[in-house]
């Protein structure tokens, strides 16, 4: 056998290890399988459901109809399927969910790293700037840079990236003050590596399962927080996703008019997919870090 | 020119309250391809001339003197430079080779690791073909290249480090306690591979470490250090027989002989502790602990001085018999 092949083989008994540890936690198993479906049908939308009817002057149905054969979850004000736009919605959802968390993730690790690797004066100063942005009241400050920026999904990623990034930056930090009291590191100074050289070969490696762990948390807040966007209006309202059928089922007046299939299956859909994420965050949480699992 | 020349070298520890000096003016040198060892109790500073040599000590320790590398001062350089001298002039073998593993990174990369790092033109398979042939001189098999740290035992690892630290073809190796966690068997394996690495390379060495036996067997010249200080100085086998400081010869004594019915009950060692470096008594620091300390010894400095042919000792009875 070649290097590689052994270096990889090492890898996939590591990967086939973490999986195995994995599936035996039931709770992280029924997340994975609620978030697969919801990917593959947001991933499958145009194949399921007609995008066209999503335009409320091509509505193929009458406002307001009840869920029956021909619309399964009824329709809208406007008489668009609410089966489509909720499937279309997930799309939306899902886009900005994982996308603002990939850039609250990015920049919390990139804060968090900088503060442990450079512990003294730099760390202080970023640190003092995690604080304040932990303590300021993220929906408001969320809620004023997307009324800066204007309603766009971009606005919406920024707006929720921007406020999240601090409890990220945090755990990074003291992640990486841990690791770099190792002997390893040391080492690496001592041969005539530089901060860059330390900071990815040897501290972002120890750090990445960490960041993941938090990451996979971090994505069901993020979808909370684009549907309380959405819902406040902030969001673009050409674009469906579930915060927004929300506002828009707010606005028609659909509780009181009684329209029940208009507001709870995006409703129940936010709840089932933030908790299928949150659920698959702890099982990860739990590989990483083997002092949560429980002791059996 | 001597390749190491440690000029009148001090470490002072900033503490939360209090300055603690752990190195209080030690010169010492070091001719290209010469051995030197440097003996003492824990905490006597050793370690911290170690570490002082490449400028790794922490940013709460004040260093002062000299340390002239090749000619060059390593605390005056610019970082950059510091960074290019750094293993490719002087390489340490570290105490915890579990520890200075990156556990969740092959070895063989490890060890290219100071090669890639010195020249970033090499390609990972030139560094790693290296790596192999490094593996092999240290007397470990070249597939153990793709092992990680916790594959190997505990000598096979320090091989390792030995082989990592030969890596940018340095001209001086510091081997700080390099062999202490190991069993004796092992120890004489990797002691006799350092010496053996060494002298075919010419490559000089500063062991550090507080077994007397080992820098015997390894050393040609040996510093015995005490709080702070060294207190004496020359030819290993001269120094280790016939001790011209009392500390000395109680290092020496702690020793037994093995199969030696003789050395058996004998008094053995230093009776006491090292003084804190926070509260050193004047004049000798030795003397609270010394069989043959004198009033004289209360007082002022005491130098280190010739006693012998290229022999130093700091005592004002040096070369008489402790009863």
């Amino acid at each position: 056998m070649t290097a590689t092949a052994i270096r990889w083989a090492h890898r996939r008994t590591r990967a086939a290890d973490a999986w195995r540890q994995y599936r035996a936690q039931r709770a992280g198993m029924a997340g994975l399988i609620v978030l697969a479906a919801v990917t593959i049908l947001a991933i499958a939308a145009p194949l399921v459901a007609d995008a066209d009817s999503l335009d409320p002057t091509q509505a193929p149905g009458h406002r307001f109809e009840p869920p029956g054969a021909r619309f399964w979850l009824g329709t809208d004000d406007v008489g668009r399927s609410v089966l489509t736009l909720t499937i279309y919605g997930a799309r939306m959802s899902l886009l900005v969910g994982v996308t603002a968390t990939v850039l609250s993730v990015l920049i919390g690790a990139v804060v968090g790293l900088v503060a442990g690797h450079f512990a003294r004066a730099t760390g202080w100063v970023l640190m003092r700037l995690t604080d304040w942005f932990l303590v300021l009241p993220q929906l408001v400050l969320a809620i004023a840079l997307a009324v800066m920026l204007g309603p766009s999904a971009a606005t919406i990623i920024i707006a929720i990236a921007l406020t999240s990034w601090a409890s990220t930056a945090r755990l990074v930090r003291s992640a990486t003050l841990a690791v770099e009291s190792r002997g390893y590191l040391e080492r690496a100074r001592a041969l005539g590596g530089g901060h860059w050289h330390l900071i990815t070969r040897h501290v972002t490696g120890a750090v990445a399962p960490l960041i993941f762990a938090s990451a996979t948390l971090q994505v069901a807040s993020a979808i909370l927080a684009e549907a309380t966007l959405s819902f406040l209006g902030l969001g673009d309202p050409a674009v469906v996703s579930w915060g927004t059928i929300l506002s828009h089922a707010n606005d028609s007046g659909a509780v009181s008019y009684g329209a029940w299939w208009y507001v709870i299956p995006p409703g129940v859909l936010i709840v089932a997919v933030v908790a299928a994420f949150t659920l698959c965050g702890r099982a990860v949480e739990a590989i990483v870090n083997p002092r949560l699992r429980e002791a059996r | 020119m001597s390749l190491v020349d440690i000029r009148d070298l001090t470490v002072t520890y900033d503490a939360r309250r209090a300055a603690v000096p752990a190195v209080r003016g030690v010169t010492l040198s070091v001719q290209a391809g010469a051995s030197l060892g440097i003996a003492g109790e824990s905490g006597c500073g050793k370690s911290s001339v170690a570490l002082a040599m490449l400028r790794l000590l922490p940013a709460t320790a004040a260093v002062g003197g000299h340390i002239l590398l090749d000619g060059d001062d390593i605390a005056t350089m610019s970082f950059g430079k510091l960074r290019a001298v750094r293993w490719s002039r002087a390489s340490i073998v570290f105490q915890g080779a579990m520890h200075a593993l990156n556990p969740v990174r092959a070895i063989g990369g490890q060890i290219a690791e100071p090669i890639r790092v010195h020249d970033p033109a090499t390609t990972r398979a030139d560094a790693l073909t290296r790596a192999r042939e490094l593996l092999r001189q240290v007397g470990l098999p070249a597939w153990r290249a793709d092992s990680y740290p916790h594959e190997l035992s505990g000598g096979q690892r320090q091989r390792v480090m030995v082989a990592m630290a030969l890596a940018c073809r340095p001209r001086l190796i510091i081997a700080d306690e390099a062999t202490t966690a190991l069993d004796v068997m092992i120890q004489a394996q990797v002691l006799d591979l350092v010496s053996d690495v060494i002298a075919r390379q010419g490559i000089a060495l500063i062991m550090i470490s507080h077994d007397l036996s080992i820098l015997a067997s390894t050393c040609d010249e040996l510093a015995v250090m005490y709080a702070g200080r060294v207190v004496e100085h020359g030819p290993t086998a001269k120094v280790v027989a016939h001790g011209a400081h009392p500390y000395t010869r109680g290092l020496a004594r702690a020793f037994p002989t093995v199969g030696d019915p003789a050395s058996r009950g004998r008094p053995r060692g230093v009776p006491g502790d090292a003084p804190s470096p926070l509260r050193l008594p004047d004049g000798c620091a030795f003397r609270p602990r010394c069989p043959i300390a004198i009033d004289d010894c209360a007082h002022g400095d005491i130098p280190l001085q010739a006693v012998a042919e290229g022999r130093r000792a700091a005592c004002l009875r040096a070369g008489e018999e402790t009863p």
